[in-house]
């Protein structure tokens, strides 16, 4: 049985169809990746993913069974990386870090921003870090989550090319552990034999029927 | 596409009810207005004053009426996402509005030769105000978002808060009103009323109820050909 | 995340930002004492005056402070992830009104005798007054929090509030009002106090599964 899957899925977004027909599916151990021009719905399909928006057409299943008929279950697998840091500037690194971390696990978040290079700005106010920065600390909640799919939508905005391969570094070991991965990006991720999923392969042409 | 095809149902419905609707309306509002002005006997104490009510009390029906039936359509919108749920609540907001406005109106026309003055801080009064700003807020927050099916979905949740705590709003008017008992309050509409005045004033609450079926349909109409425009527009901006 | 870690986190926020919490009172206690310049000092008016002008100020403080509950941790994306989490969405809503009614409401309590001083009211009708409006103002930030996720990212968000809100907010104040001039007058107390309670548990149940279904539409 496929993990993670993806069937006949639309979605509508202000009135206008997305995407339509479009279909996925993902092992332990696998990534895709999303390609596509602007509004060609990669958000939409990760925040879709993630459970935050239902589609008009399809279903989502993991493990066989649907995600939306018990999403608090399914939404714990996972850990999504939006557009957002989700970084309080009063509370320091260490503690905006460690309010997502699972309880009983105080070594866990030391270990996240070693790996992302922020151990000596653990104490630092999140309002000073620079982009690339809060960009880390966004990332490093991936490890913290304990989550079996990471959903990431553009993860690599802001960062440098250390950091870059220091996140293919991290993915790589997360897809060796078993766990799976959905990103969407312009740039190269340096993500090994991905699936690849183009956008544009699932577009709307043209919508006689919306307009009846 | 679902979401699309329902309406053009509906307005295959609307179209051979409207006609039927306009003629009921007209028949029973004339009907009404003949019998409430003129065939009915003036009241023993109030006079040709009295004559007010046949506006004012089936106004306030209606405003109350519709504010539950906004409220039911805000449930159906929830729950099963039904897009003519949203419409139909949209569209009845400012006429729900419209009535309380009346209600109020009609009550200050009627409480000026009463109680000598255009405003009482009266129970019935005082909560028909309190409705009147409920339908208000829901106008404004329908009408707040860039996308409109979310100003649908916030103005259903805010519509069955309001309907949930129209009744408390109610009792706790009633218990301020007599805490505070104003020098003289006239029962608006007593008991025990003569036939030859409840007649017109059911022929009116009738007449106002189709009033508000016609004019719900035609700002349903207007509604979703507002929503093939924003469609149709949507698309030749794809299409460019 | 647990209920209690989103409880500590706000408070936490609220310790770090002392001057937004302090804003509250400092707008309660200012427009409290702007009445007896609009009326005149005569202390018989005043006394008159004095529970409607402390319900009425506490009511509009609260509402005020409310209006970004939801809006700081919707807008730098806090709140797309406390909805992903084991935690579900209305007892986010739960901690977060809790925690400020903590740092906001709680602080215009503690505020009253004050303002009950310039308004020459008699200690004992405190001893009814503050329960009333613990009752209360707690009632009010579980109304308002409805509002504040309802306007998440509407046009003029900040005056619609208001909007929403006020009439719900009618049944607090006058029953509110009844039992603190129940309390000057020796009146029945024991009534008002009750349906104050009532209201409030009302609340407890609905504030929190309408402000979550109002955020989930706004992060959809």
């Amino acid at each position: 049985m496929t993990q993670f899957c993806g069937q006949g899925l639309a979605c509508i977004r202000g009135g206008r169809q997305v995407f339509c027909d479009l279909d996925f599916a993902l092992e332990p151990g696998q990534a895709i990746l999303l390609t596509g021009p602007n509004g060609s719905g990669k958000s939409t399909l990760l925040r879709l993913m993630a459970g935050y928006l239902r589609p008009s057409a399809g279903q989502v299943t993991w493990a066989g069974e649907p995600v939306f008929e018990d999403l608090g279950e399914y939404q714990r697998k996972i850990c999504y990386i939006g557009h957002l840091d989700a970084i309080k500037g009063v509370l320091t690194v260490a503690e905006n870090l460690g309010f997502w971390a699972q309880k009983g696990a105080p070594g866990v978040t030391d270990g996240a921003l070693e790996e992302l290079g922020l151990t000596a700005l653990a104490r630092v106010p999140g309002r000073l870090l620079s982009s690339g920065q809060r960009r880390r600390l966004a990332l490093a909640r991936l490890l913290v989550s304990k989550a079996d799919l990471w959903l990431m939508d553009e993860p690599t905005v802001g960062l440098d090319a250390a950091s870059v391969r220091r996140l293919a570094g991290i993915v790589r070991r997360h897809r060796e552990k078993g766990g799976s991965i959905v990103a969407a990006s312009h740039t190269d991720l340096l993500i090994e034999d991905a699936i690849a999923l183009k956008m544009e392969d699932f577009a709307v042409d043209s919508l006689p029927e919306m307009v009846w | 596409m679902h979401r699309f095809a329902n309406p053009a149902r509906f307005l295959r419905i609307a179209n051979a009810l409207l006609p039927w609707l306009t003629v009921g309306t007209v028949a029973c509002l004339g009907i009404g207005l003949y019998m409430a002005l003129f065939a009915s006997p003036p009241d023993y104490q109030q006079g040709e004053t009295v004559r007010i009510m046949y506006v004012h009390v089936p106004s306030a029906w209606m405003a109350l009426f519709i504010y539950v039936f906004i409220a039911i359509a805000s449930a159906c919108s929830l729950i099963w996402r039904h897009p003519l749920a949203d419409v139909a609540a949209k569209a009845a907001s400012p006429i729900g509005a419209g009535f309380a406005f009346l209600t109020l109106v009609t009550g200050s026309l009627w409480g000026e030769p009463m109680w000598g003055t255009w405003w009482v801080w009266d129970a019935r009064l005082t909560s028909m105000l309190v409705l009147f700003f409920l339908y208000l807020g829901h106008m404004a927050l329908m009408g707040a978002f860039e996308e409109q099916s979310r100003g649908y979905r916030a103005a259903a949740v805010l519509a069955l808060v309001g309907v949930i705590n129209i009744p408390i709003i109610k009792f706790s008017v009633d218990w301020w009103s007599t805490l505070h008992q104003p020098a003289s309050v006239i029962r608006l509409d007593g008991p025990t009323i003569d036939p030859s005045m409840l007649w017109p004033l059911l022929i009116m609450g009738l007449g106002f109820k189709l009033f508000f079926a016609t004019l719900l349909i035609v700002r349903m109409k207007s509604e979703l050909m507002a929503a093939r425009v924003r469609a149709l527009s949507l698309a030749q901006l794809r299409n460019a | 995340m647990t209920l209690k870690k989103v409880i500590a986190r706000d408070l936490r926020l609220a310790l770090r930002q002392k001057t937004d919490a302090a804003t509250v009172v400092l707008f309660f206690a200012l427009t409290a004492a702007l009445f007896p310049f609009a009326i005149g000092p005569e202390a018989a008016i005043l006394l008159r005056i004095a529970p409607g002008v402390i319900w009425v100020t506490a009511l509009l403080s609260v509402l005020l402070s409310l209006e970004r509950l939801f809006l700081a941790d919707f807008e730098d994306g806090t709140l797309e992830l406390m909805f992903l989490s084991s935690l579900p969405l209305e007892l986010v809503v739960f901690g977060k009104v809790l925690a400020h009614w903590l740092v906001s409401g709680l602080p215009l309590i503690v505020a009253t005798p004050l303002i009950a001083i310039l308004y020459g009211l008699p200690f004992a009708a405190l001893t009814v007054m503050l329960p009333a409006l613990l009752l209360g103002t707690a009632a009010l930030s579980l109304i308002g929090a409805i509002g504040a996720a309802l306007t998440i990212g509407a046009r003029r968000g900040g005056i619609l509030v208001p909007l929403l809100v006020l009439p719900l907010y009618i049944p607090v104040l006058i029953f509110g009002i009844a039992a603190t001039d129940a309390g000057i007058s020796d009146g029945a107390i024991k009534a008002p106090l009750m349906i104050l309670s009532a209201l409030l548990l009302g609340m407890l149940f609905v504030a929190p599964l309408a402000s979550g279904v109002a955020l989930r539409q706004a992060l959809e």
